[in-house]
């Protein structure tokens, strides 16, 4: 084998090798530009050139990439002669191709910034890589070089286009100027590969990676372009994989599983808005869908983050959002639940992308925004100059000059409004997945009206056929807490189901050993992330990362797009091993939600949990200090600075465990509770079920029919009957809840009964405490008897025939939407009371044909199926007057019976109604008692009263507090189904814990240094869970006292140490000094 | 006093309801100044008296002490704790010859996002009318 000196380094080679791949194998990198690995060598643009010295001859300067490596022979790669060779190499390019970005970045790295020869402007540097690339590699020779020296073209044979291109795009992709090669040899259009992933808005290769969060993060192969594949020519990833990943003789397999249940989670498919021809999508190419926009919007989008219009990739400053496109049409008699919220959340993402100044107008028939939360993001979209009109555009128009889009619609007033537009997004609706009818045979369910899955309203997560369930949009249009819920929910009827089998067939996972690091230098790897642009959009993360690496004991910093993706966590790994880090530091967002993961990828690469760290810029940077990106980038070093000193002190830390206590406690008899406890006793958990009031059954036993005609009583009675021949459930009625002790695994609760206390002992806590009807204050309501609640009309048409029909005489009811929601006082939308009016509306009109209806209202929220309801009840003639919240109606009385005056914002004008029953759809609020539940459990309530979830989105019924989740109207507002879903899912999650015989801990306790410990004793008293107590032991002759903490009844709190005067207890983890230098790491000194 | 005097203020933040109501203000996009650097303790009741006059003598302009309100300690009554310890902590100040208006202890929840940015930049105007910490050369 040839041995050759490179750089005075010996190096031996294989037979044949060319000299850059010898020089490579040195570890010295040349710039090549028309070299690829997978073409035959070409010496052609000489920027690979070094010095060779063969014995006995004088050094020549060759091409690295044609150049044999031969043995004895010496060269150099950064001799003066070479370099000055290379920069004129350059001059020269740049002089051909003066705006070519790959030029001009080679020349720059050569010192090169400008040229002293004569611009030619060509965009071709004769590299001949597309040449080779076509004959070589596509076996084709659509295209080559014809004519020699300064009359050297590329071009088709005889200038003209030929059959042999089959348009595949290999020479554009390759070359390296941008040049549109193809075009020189075929009239065909060269059509890229579009990237589905991003809405076909750009491109990808045949062998790619789906997404960049993606699971499993494999390249995959598209079969129907891989050149390969299809023609048998290229292969070059096969050459190039140095894992040897591909497998082009891989043939799909039909695997055959035995299951003894079926979720069906096939999601949804957006509406085709070329179905709505007058809104030009697919037309005008500045009206996009809204999951292209949100792909535009998005950092891995196809502009990066740059919300770009596609027509000229220009910024828009106006853009125009449509709402129901594809949902409450005359074909879709449905409302997709999402739209008007993913709107509003474009429309405040783009103004964060462009500046408030960017005009934001929404569309809209009704906004729905009827989830926790969603009215006061609403309000804050108002607030931030999103506009709300209210009108359905029917048409957009182009102005063919600008490509802008021109909108005419109608304003309240009738006045005839013109409004252009940059860019337009239409809202489009949710419809059933492809192909659903044949899917749905597949399975044997039954499909609804729509075509959705069809599930009841006391079953939601079941289909119509037995051991086969259902989760997500598939069963109706809606968001993702309500889609986590139902896969909670039908997880937890799978569990039900197979609860015999349960864990016959698991794997437990097993971490590698945990590597020693005691004694090791702290070795710290500093990980950054752009979080997409959340944070790269405001802090400058490079200068952080180069920051970073300046700290002691920082061996390696680097920065993710996403820090939290699975191919991350595996790059992680690869770093700590490939570094021996033995401390890890994650710049990123909380620690409250993100922590967990990464303390797993910690174990997963063989280091204990606890030697990591969180600096949270994201959450106390780029988004608290949006306009002010420089003092954010230096508050961000500042934090992993403190990050950083912390972690020099980070300690492992042992892995605690307890034994879990298999009952759960449900709190609350209502339909939630008694779902969830139904739920956990099907799994095979003993439940302690408490209920303040003497039975069970809340609210539901106010209601007496159902919009579907389904009977709640039947279904109160039917579970209180399940409930009662259950014996894993122990029912506690009129009984009040004294005490909560214990902590994940292991809680004792102390309940009053009848004077008399019982103390249960159980591992997990279900709150479904509920929520009660509004009592409103406003209307005349409680002066006028012909005021009631929307419930308290739903009592009288079920016992009191007369009541619409006194006298024989047709009456007139009016209803009032947003009583005691949406305001001021509960500024939340208590979402059930529209489609409660409606269905009290339907009964009347049932009951009562003759009877007038008149519904007052703000929006109508009937969203997914129930705008069905809505619709007939229009037909029906059930009146809707719409009312704004600053011009409420007014109610006198009138007689005997009321007079009504609204303002109509259609007519413009006050008109006025006499009727004979006023009815309040009175709201939803929650109970007073919320707080002390809450202090006695330890968890949040949100500003409303109503229990504060760990997760607003991804963790809907686990409270932040280990082993504690929620369900039902204690949670928000919502209906009967929505109710069902989330206790199945509350008990679900319970499960997670309850079906674990071990749990394990936080390592982070109290620990007791016996040498400062003196015996004080002060912290003994200050310790809120007793576990600490004194000792005393014989120690150089005499008495020594000291205290000792007992794990398991230690929570971490810390309050010993804060009491301490010694120095003699602390905390892992949040020790003095920890603390200490974390305050010492921010104030800058040492 | 110097006009654009930007104080630097330790803010020490009980994981479960403080911390997580500086995420809110986070999520919530609530602006405040960056003027303070929290250090993420498990209870407001872990916090030594000696850390706080530690960060003043060491040239903190303004030490923030945030708590879960009362009665709602995720540990019971940690925060009660800290209340007591908080009077300790205003004793000593002025043997230390520090402001008092240096030192502000506050309860903040995690629902109370907006809150929490009105806490910071309210304590930020309170420290930049004192000036320069005494002990900053």
């Amino acid at each position: 084998m040839p041995t050759l000196t490179i750089n005075n380094a010996q190096i031996e080679v294989e037979e044949g090798t060319k000299l850059l791949h010898a020089v490579e194998k040195a570890g010295v990198k040349l710039p090549t530009l028309c070299h690829h690995k997978a073409l035959t060598p070409y010496g052609a643009c000489r920027l690979c050139v070094v010095e060779v010295a063969t014995p006995g001859r004088p050094a020549s300067v060759q091409a690295a990439c044609s150049y044999p490596a031969l043995d004895g022979i010496s060269v150099t790669t950064h001799s003066e002669r070479v370099l000055r060779a290379r920069r004129i190499v350059a001059e020269l390019l740049l002089a051909r191709c003066p705006e070519s970005e790959v030029v001009k970045r080679i020349a720059a790295e050569l010192g090169v910034k400008e040229t002293r020869i004569t611009k030619k402007n060509d965009d071709c540097i004769y590299c001949g890589l597309c040449v080779r690339m076509c004959e070589e590699r596509m076996g084709r020779a659509a295209i080559g070089f014809t004519g020699r020296g300064p009359k050297k073209k590329l071009q088709a044979p005889f200038g003209k286009h030929n059959s042999v291109c089959w348009t595949c795009g290999a020479c554009n992709f390759i070359c390296p100027t941008g040049k549109q090669v193809s075009s020189l040899a075929t009239a065909g259009t060269f059509d890229p590969i579009r990237n589905i992933f991003n809405m076909d808005l750009d491109s990808r290769s045949a062998t790619y990676i789906p997404y960049p969060q993606a699971v499993p993060n494999k390249a995959i192969i598209d079969r129907d372009t891989c050149v390969h594949l299809n023609y048998d020519d290229c292969g070059i990833c096969e050459e190039v994989c140095e894992a040897d990943a591909i497998d082009f003789n891989q043939k799909a397999t039909t695997v055959e599983l035995n299951v003894g249940a079926v979720i069906l989670a096939p999601g949804y498919r957006t509406y085709d808005a070329k179905g709505s021809k007058d809104l030009g999508y697919g037309r005008l190419p500045n009206v996009v869908n809204a999951m292209e926009f949100e792909r535009i919007l998005s950092a891995s989008g196809p502009f990066s983050g740059h919300v770009l219009r596609p027509s000229d990739g220009q910024t828009p400053k106006r853009i125009g959002f449509i709402q129901c496109v594809g949902s409450r049409d005359s074909e879709r008699d449905y409302c997709s639940s999402v739209c008007c919220m993913y709107a509003t959340k474009e429309a405040l993402m783009a103004k964060e992308h462009l500046g408030e100044n960017l005009q934001c107008d929404i569309f809209f028939m009704d906004l729905r925004a009827f989830s926790k939360g969603f009215e006061q993001y609403y309000n804050r979209a108002r607030e931030q100059g999103v506009e709300y009109i209210r009108c359905r555009i029917p048409k957009i128009e182009e102005v063919p000059e600008t490509k802008n889009l021109i909108i005419n619609y109608l304003a309240e007033n009738d006045k005839k409004i013109s409004r252009e537009y940059d860019l337009v997004v239409l809202s489009v609706g949710m419809q059933p997945p492809k192909e659903v009818k044949a899917f749905s045979e597949k399975f044997g369910i039954a499909l609804n009206p729509h075509d959705f899955c069809h599930t009841s309203v006391f079953k939601p997560a079941e289909t119509s056929r037995e051991a086969i369930f259902v989760a997500g949009p598939f069963a109706e249009p809606k968001d993702i807490p309500e889609t986590v819920m139902q896969a909670s929910a039908a997880a937890g009827q799978v569990l039900s189901l197979l609860k015999d089998a349960r864990g016959t067939q698991m794997t437990p996972k097993v971490y590698p050993p945990e590597r020693d690091v005691t004694g090791e230098e702290p070795r710290i790897g500093v990980f950054v992330c752009h979080c997409g642009t959340n944070i790269a959009g405001v802090v400058n993360v490079p200068s952080v990362m180069e920051y970073a690496k300046t700290l002691p004991n920082v061996v390696y910093a680097g920065a993710n797009l996403y820090t939290c993706s699975n191919d991350t966590q595996e790059a992680i790994k690869a770093t700590i091993n490939e570094h021996h880090l033995n401390r890890v530091i994650v710049a990123s967002c909380t620690p409250r939600t993100h922590e967990p993961l990464f303390r797993n990828t910690m174990r997963e690469a063989g280091l204990n949990a606890y030697l990591f760290e969180m600096a949270n810029i994201r959450d106390q940077c780029s988004w608290v200090h949006m306009q002010e990106p420089e003092r954010a980038t230096e508050k961000s070093k500042d934090l992993v600075r403190m990050a950083v000193a912390k972690a020099r002190l980070l300690e492992p830390l042992a892995q605690r465990s307890i034994p879990v206590n298999k009952s759960g406690l449900v709190i609350g008899g209502g339909l939630a509770g008694m779902t969830a406890a139904l739920s956990l006793a099907h799994q095979g958990f003993n439940v302690h079920l408490v209920e303040k009031q003497n039975e069970l059954g809340g609210n539901l036993k106010h209601l007496h029919y159902l919009l579907g005609g389904d009977q709640p009583q039947a279904e109160l009675n039917r579970l209180r009957l399940e409930i009662s021949r259950n014996d894993r459930i122990c029912v506690y009625t009129g009984a009040k809840l004294e005490k909560i002790d214990g902590s994940i695994g292991d809680f004792t609760t102390t309940i009053a009964l009848d004077g008399q206390t019982a103390t249960v002992k159980h591992g997990t806590i279900i709150v479904a405490t509920g929520a009660r009807e509004h009592h409103p204050t406003e209307y005349l309501y409680g002066q006028h008897k012909r005021v009631i609640t929307q419930r308290e009309l739903e009592e009288r048409l079920v016992t009191d025939d007369a009541f619409l029909k006194p006298n024989g005489k047709q009456k007139t009811v009016v209803m009032i939407q947003c009583v005691g929601s949406r305001d001021k006082e509960r500024p939340y939308c208590s979402r059930v009371c529209c489609a409660e009016a409606i269905k009290n509306a339907l009964k009347i009109k049932e009951l009562s044909p003759g009877t007038h209806v008149y519904v007052l209202y703000r929006d109508i929220r009937t969203y997914g199926f129930k705008e069905e309801y809505y619709t007939r009840a229009r037909q029906l003639g059930v009146a809707f007057v719409r009312y704004e919240e600053d011009r409420k109606p007014e109610v006198a009385p009138n007689g005997q019976g009321l007079q009504v005056t609204v303002f109509d914002q259609t007519l413009g004008m006050p008109f006025t109604i006499a009727a004979d029953a006023v009815v309040l759809s009175a709201g939803i609020q929650p109970h007073e008692d919320n707080k002390q539940l809450a202090q006695l459990i330890k968890v949040p309530l949100n500003s409303e009263g109503f229990f504060l979830e760990a997760h607003m989105k991804l963790r809907p019924v686990d409270f932040m507090t280990d082993g504690a989740f929620l369900c039902g109207l204690a949670h928000s507002p919502k209906n009967i189904e929505e109710t069902i879903l989330q206790a199945q899912a509350a008990a679900a999650r319970a499960s997670t814990i309850l079906s674990r015989d071990r749990i394990e801990l936080e390592g982070n306790i109290s620990h007791v240094v016996d040498a400062s410990c003196d015996g004080c004793a002060y912290c003994v008293d200050t310790c809120p869970y007793k576990a600490i107590s004194m000792v005393e032991y014989m120690w150089q002759g005499g008495v020594k006292k000291v205290v000792e903490t007992n794990d398991s009844g230690c929570k971490g709190c810390g309050c010993c140490q804060a009491t301490c005067p010694k120095n003699g207890i602390f905390v892992y983890g949040f020790t003095l000094a920890e603390i200490e230098a974390q305050i010492h790491a921010a104030l800058g000194v040492s | 006093m110097e006009d654009n005097f930007e104080p630097l203020i330790i803010a020490l933040c009980c994981n479960w309801c403080s911390y997580a109501g500086a995420d809110l203000a986070g999520v919530s996009r609530t602006q405040y100044p960056p003027s303070i650097r929290i250090v993420r303790v498990m209870c407001s009741g872990m916090v030594h008296p000696n850390l706080v006059i530690d960060a003043f003598t060491k040239g903190a302009d303004g030490v923030l002490i945030c708590g879960c309100h009362l009665g709602d300690c995720h540990y019971q009554e940690g925060n009660y704790k800290t209340e007591k310890r908080a009077d300790a902590i205003k004793l000593m100040l002025a043997d230390f010859g520090i402001e008092e208006e240096r030192f502000k202890l506050e309860w903040v929840s995690a629902a109370e996002g907006p809150r929490f940015g009105q806490v910071v930049r309210d304590f930020t105007e309170q420290v930049k009318k004192l000036g320069v910490s005494p002990y900053k050369q």
